[in-house]
């Protein structure tokens, strides 16, 4: 973990390099291992959690944590809707709730297409709800839309 | 190319298809296809082997949770539920197709019809365990007599 002498500036520009960094939270281990598969195929850097307090974890949004450089540093979360503790929602309106992550893109999977799930979601301030299972074409436009949101 | 390499060719292509044509297999397997390269070479198989592991594991779950005096119904759906999701993620659609009559009969309470449905779901799990396996067995033959991805 970066410590924080080496964080630099929290400045706008998000992407350090070519490669977009993506936190992926899923609690199916298949699904972990589908996500990171398909965004490394489309250059990017991938770290995964397999549920929403590890994810927040990372962020530096955990309870009794002083933020951390990992925040500033990713570039998108996606993360499953259905996880057992904290739902995607949860922790979509967590990442929302903080100064330090409420500019991330967030997308929200989701096996099932029920559609006030998806307004909740996209009310809270989700980028985008994509229907699982993910597909190749899927993460090209993820891919796509990232490209248009950096500075 | 050597005979034996092309025979074995049309042996792989022809099981595949067939594999797709009678719905064991679905366009998300293809996905999976796609996804494997030189530097993740055998990631077909090392997904397939994980969803292997889970449903063993999901299905002996079910078996015991369905076998309770009082049935949860709600821990069956759970795990129908992760069933659901990591077969439709490698894409073995007559799996996730018995998977969504056995939501419902949980979603109706109905304690014969999830038995029946465990039954259909292991026979149809073991299936297309068995045609995966034969698929893996004779991408390992072509590959031994010198074959090569992608073809």
């Amino acid at each position: 973990m970066a410590s924080p002498g080496s964080c630099g500036s929290q400045s706008m520009d998000r992407c350090g390099g070519e490669q977009p960094h993506v936190l992926a939270v899923d609690d199916s281990l298949i699904d972990r291992i589908l996500i990171e598969r398909l965004l490394k195929n489309s250059s990017c850097t991938v770290t995964t959690a397999e549920n929403g307090l590890r994810a927040l974890e990372y962020l530096g949004l955990g309870d009794n944590q002083h933020s951390n450089c990992n925040a500033s540093k990713v570039n998108m979360i996606i993360t499953d809707y259905c996880m057992p503790g904290m739902t995607g929602y949860e922790l979509l309106k967590k990442i929302k709730e903080s100064s330090a992550t409420r500019e991330v893109p967030v997308v929200i999977m989701s096996s099932e297409n029920v559609p006030t799930r998806i307004n909740q979601c996209l009310q809270e301030g989700a980028q985008m709800f994509m229907l699982k299972p993910i597909k190749l074409a899927d993460v090209k436009k993820l891919r796509g839309q990232l490209m248009n949101t950096r500075s | 190319m050597d005979g034996v390499v092309l025979q074995l060719q049309r042996k792989l292509i022809d099981y595949t298809n067939s594999l797709f044509h009678e719905g064991y297999i679905n366009e998300q397997f293809s996905q999976l296809q796609q996804l494997q390269d030189e530097s993740n070479p055998n990631f077909v198989m090392e997904v397939v082997s994980l969803f292997f592991q889970d449903s063993e594991r999901l299905l002996n779950e079910l078996g015991k949770a369905l076998g309770q005096p009082v049935i949860d119904f709600k821990k069956v759906d759970s795990h129908v539920h992760q069933l659901k999701g990591s077969s439709s993620s490698i894409g073995a659609q007559k799996v996730q197709n018995v998977c969504m009559t056995f939501r419902s009969c949980c979603e109706q309470q109905n304690a014969d019809g999830c038995l029946t449905c465990l039954q259909v779901l292991s026979s149809e799990y073991f299936l297309v365990k068995n045609k995966l396996e034969t698929l893996f067995k004779i991408e390992q033959q072509f590959m031994a007599a010198g074959g090569s991805f992608p073809m």
